[in-house]
């Protein structure tokens, strides 16, 4: 089940839809498997068909900081799109996981012969990473801390 | 047709004097204006000699003074610091008072003091207008507040139609006076002329015309009528101030982002006066009171005002912490919010809000500069 | 007569999070008039004050109600400290309710942040109540820690229970989380509803609604169709004190609960 709204393919028209998904395959990670780590190239990303995956920080000392969790659905991972695509986060399984898996260098090199497909994949990632980062910011106000006001009260 | 007698008749000043007698034996307590500090003040009434007869007012935005008049005229005057809420609406009130016996039980009941039968006399057309927007505001919603209710049902209302505006009003504009046509239990109109010092008087109520028919008076003569209708003809001439002549609900809810809230905000010291002597503003706060033993305690309720940072505290801190925002919230609710809320504008037009104002802000120049900059 | 509270008593408190108890009351003697799901109560704590709390619980038995109430200022410490047995004042009910029944036909949908689940806690009994008359019941409830989700093994019965989709993610994870971690508007990606036909209710901190219902636009709930309850200062309740304006509501009688079509060109507005 992917949905409409909010997916990477959800609001590509469907023949972009298609062009993609003739070059995905599909994967499955078991719960508590890397998928990547921050540093390593992004050659790869993934659409979660079923599971959950964890996006996390490493921080010396700690445990790994959870930052997000990814579901059904779910785009995971954007660096392979911009130089010079390497992971700002890892990602690992939080339970099994089946995705679509799609090659990066091979996306790219379709967005750069098809410019209409290229606008239509960049505008649609940028806006995932748009909603993330408004999740992102709301979140850095702890509104649910015990003013609900966040910092400076 | 009214199942009482309106045919007006005329008094003179014993006329009057007994008036406030026949009020005070049928155990009313009356309240009109005098002289008291300086000002004229709204206090209780012994007789009519305590009436301000030969007292007028110079009105200007941040500016009052008494200043003698050339004749005996009692009326003359125009919105002294108090109005009608003062009395109606006190101050402060006790709501109720709470007692937790030994066991923790708790009895809760309401506790006012007995409420007074108010007469008051010489209730200008905009106080008129103030008193029947504070009706359905404090007793026309779902709830009502029983003390105002009570105190309201019980009043006996002597309207006094405006002879002579001062600087500072503009109750034409907001279509609350000078004249007066309901709402009243008696209504006067004061006529000083070559003809003697006298008031036409009418009643609008069965109560009113019982008062009426106590008192000894002439029916009315033309002269009088006549007099006493071109006089407050006259006074709709003589407005010191005047709203713009355009919808100001539509204007406020258009001006929310104006930059003249920058400017007036740059004056206003957010002292809330012009709340406190507003003759509509409602607002109150609460306060929780327990004595030594910690086992009675009371709930007051006193006037607070929406220039106060606490006013609109949340959590953490005030929703509107600027003077732009609290000044925006008191005129885009007096002149704009007030209509969705109880059906009418908020603003009579009375004046006292520039009089009172320790820095002379004038509600229709600011209004008049946000409609100017709405149109530009 | 509201004016004056009536005497109601703890008969069981539990304490939900750190700072945040949830009061069963009922009745010592008179019972204040039947509560809707989305309406308040004013509670008095003797001698200390008033504030607002929406019912968290509607009883049939004894005309109990529930009340969730957080610690964060003198009135609030003093109700949350509450102990079985002891009083404490009541009036009310006051506002508007949630109105589940705009939803019949269609899909429900809850989201929740914080202590905002505590308000929507008698609606989604009723959505479950009502079983039949609504299509798909979705609850997604934010927290900042799995330590600090309200009704935590509620929930996980509702779940388990399956006649609704309950998501619920946090902020901040603990170890040994095992839930999602982001915030709440994330799960409505993995929610199962049909915008066109769905009514949302939506009360949490003002940032966090706003947040939520411009996400419901974009997906194409109807804005009228998005229900979200609002705060702001209440002294009186009765609408007399004027304290609760947003521009041109008194939210003790014009809320808490408004459609976003209504409010959502006055939250816009700074410090209004």
């Amino acid at each position: 089940m992917i949905k409409t709204t909010t997916s990477l393919l959800g609001t590509l028209d469907p023949q972009s839809r298609d062009r993609l998904l003739t070059t995905a395959k599909e994967v499955s990670f078991g719960a508590g498997d890397r998928i990547f780590s921050e540093g390593q190239r992004a050659d790869r990303f993934w659409i979660i068909r079923t599971g959950s995956i964890v996006l996390d920080l490493h921080v010396p000392g700690r445990r790994s900081a959870t930052i997000e969790t990814l579901g059904s659905g779910d785009l995971v991972g954007w660096s392979w799109l911009f130089p010079p695509y390497q992971w700002h986060l890892g990602a690992e399984a939080q339970s099994p996981v089946r995705a679509l898996e799609f090659d990066a260098t091979v996306i790219r090199a379709l967005c750069e012969a098809d410019p209409v497909l290229g606008r239509a994949v960049a505008r649609r990632v940028a806006e995932i990473i748009g909603h993330r980062l408004v999740s992102a910011r709301t979140r850095l106000l702890d509104l649910y801390g015990p003013y609900g006001s966040g910092p400076g009260s | 047709m009214a199942d009482y007698d309106t045919t007006p008749a005329v008094l003179d000043r014993a006329g009057l004097a007994a008036l406030v007698r026949v009020l005070a034996g049928r155990g009313r307590t009356v309240v009109g204006p005098t002289v008291r500090d300086g000002a004229i003040v709204l206090a209780e009434l012994d007789s009519a000699d305590q009436l301000p007869w030969g007292w007028g007012t110079e009105l200007e935005a941040g500016r009052y003074r008494l200043r003698r008049r050339d004749d005996e005229a009692g009326f003359a005057h125009s919105a002294g610091p108090q109005s009608w809420k003062t009395f109606l609406h006190p101050a402060r009130e006790r709501q109720w008072s709470a007692d937790r016996d030994p066991d923790g039980q708790l009895t809760i009941v309401p506790d006012r003091p007995e409420q007074p039968a108010y007469a008051f006399l010489g209730v200008r057309p905009c106080d008129l207008r103030a008193i029947a927007i504070q009706d359905r505001v404090l007793a026309g919603g779902h709830f009502a507040d029983d003390g105002y209710r009570t105190r309201r049902s019980g009043a006996f209302l002597i309207a006094l139609e405006c002879t002579e505006p001062g600087g500072t009003c503009f109750c034409v504009s907001m279509g609350s006076g000078p004249g007066v046509e309901a709402g009243y239990d008696l209504a006067l109109t004061e006529v000083l002329d070559d003809d003697g010092h006298r008031f036409l008087i009418r009643a609008g109520s069965p109560e009113g015309a019982e008062v009426l028919a106590e008192l000894s008076t002439d029916r009315a003569d033309e002269a009088t009528v006549t007099t006493a209708r071109t006089t407050v003809a006259a006074a709709a001439e003589h407005m010191g101030r005047a709203m713009p002549p355009m919808d100001l609900r539509a204007l406020m809810g258009d001006s929310l982002d104006a930059e003249r809230w920058d400017d007036v905000a740059a004056r206003c010291l957010s002292c809330g006066n012009c709340t406190l002597v507003c003759p509509t503003c409602f607002c109150t706060t609460t306060e929780e009171i327990t004595d030594l033993t910690g086992d009675h305690a009371e709930r007051w309720q006193s006037w607070d005002t929406c220039f106060d940072l606490d006013f609109s505290l949340l959590h953490g801190g005030p929703v509107r912490s600027s003077t732009r925002s609290r000044y925006r919230q008191w005129l885009t609710h007096k002149l704009g919010t007030w209509h969705e809320q109880f059906g009418s504008s908020g603003c009579v037009g009375c004046g006292r809000c520039l009089v009172w104002c320790p820095v002379g802000i004038d509600i229709t120049e600011e209004v008049a500069a946000l409609a100017e900059e709405a149109t530009s | 007569m509201t004016e004056v509270p009536v005497p109601y008593q703890v008969v069981r408190r539990s304490q939900e999070t750190t700072d945040t108890t949830t009061l069963v009351v009922e009745p010592v003697a008179r019972a204040l008039p039947p509560f809707r799901p989305g309406q308040f109560a004013m509670i008095y704590a003797f001698g200390v004050g008033e504030i607002p709390v929406s019912v968290s619980g509607i009883l049939d038995h004894r005309h109990r109600l529930a009340h969730t109430v957080r610690a964060v200022g003198a009135v609030s410490a003093a109700v949350c400290a509450a102990a079985e047995g002891q009083e404490l004042g009541l009036r009310g009910p006051f506002g508007t309710g949630w109105e589940l029944e705009r939803a019949a036909g269609g899909d429900v949908l809850v989201v929740a942040g914080g202590i905002g689940l505590a308000p929507l806690r008698p609606l989604i009994r009723a959505a479950l109540a009502g079983a039949g008359r609504y299509r798909r019941l979705n609850l997604l409830a934010g927290a900042r820690t799995p330590d600090d989700l309200l009704y935590a093994d509620e929930l996980r019965c509702l779940a388990d229970a399956a006649p609704a989709h309950v998501a619920v993610t946090v902020d901040r994870p603990g170890h040994g989380w095992l839930g999602s971690v982001g915030m709440v508007t994330q799960l409505l990606n993995r929610a199962d509803f049909a915008p066109g036909e769905t009514t949302a209710f939506v009360c949490g901190p003002e940032a966090m609604i706003r947040a939520t219902a411009r996400d419901l636009r974009h997906r194409g709930v109807p804005a009228d169709r998005i229900r979200v309850s609002l705060e702001r200062n209440m002294r009186c309740a009765t609408g007399h004190c004027g304290h609760c304006q947003l521009g041109p509501l008194l939210l003790c009688r014009d809320g808490p609960v408004a459609g976003y079509d209504r409010v959502a060109p006055l939250l816009a507005v700074r410090e209004l």
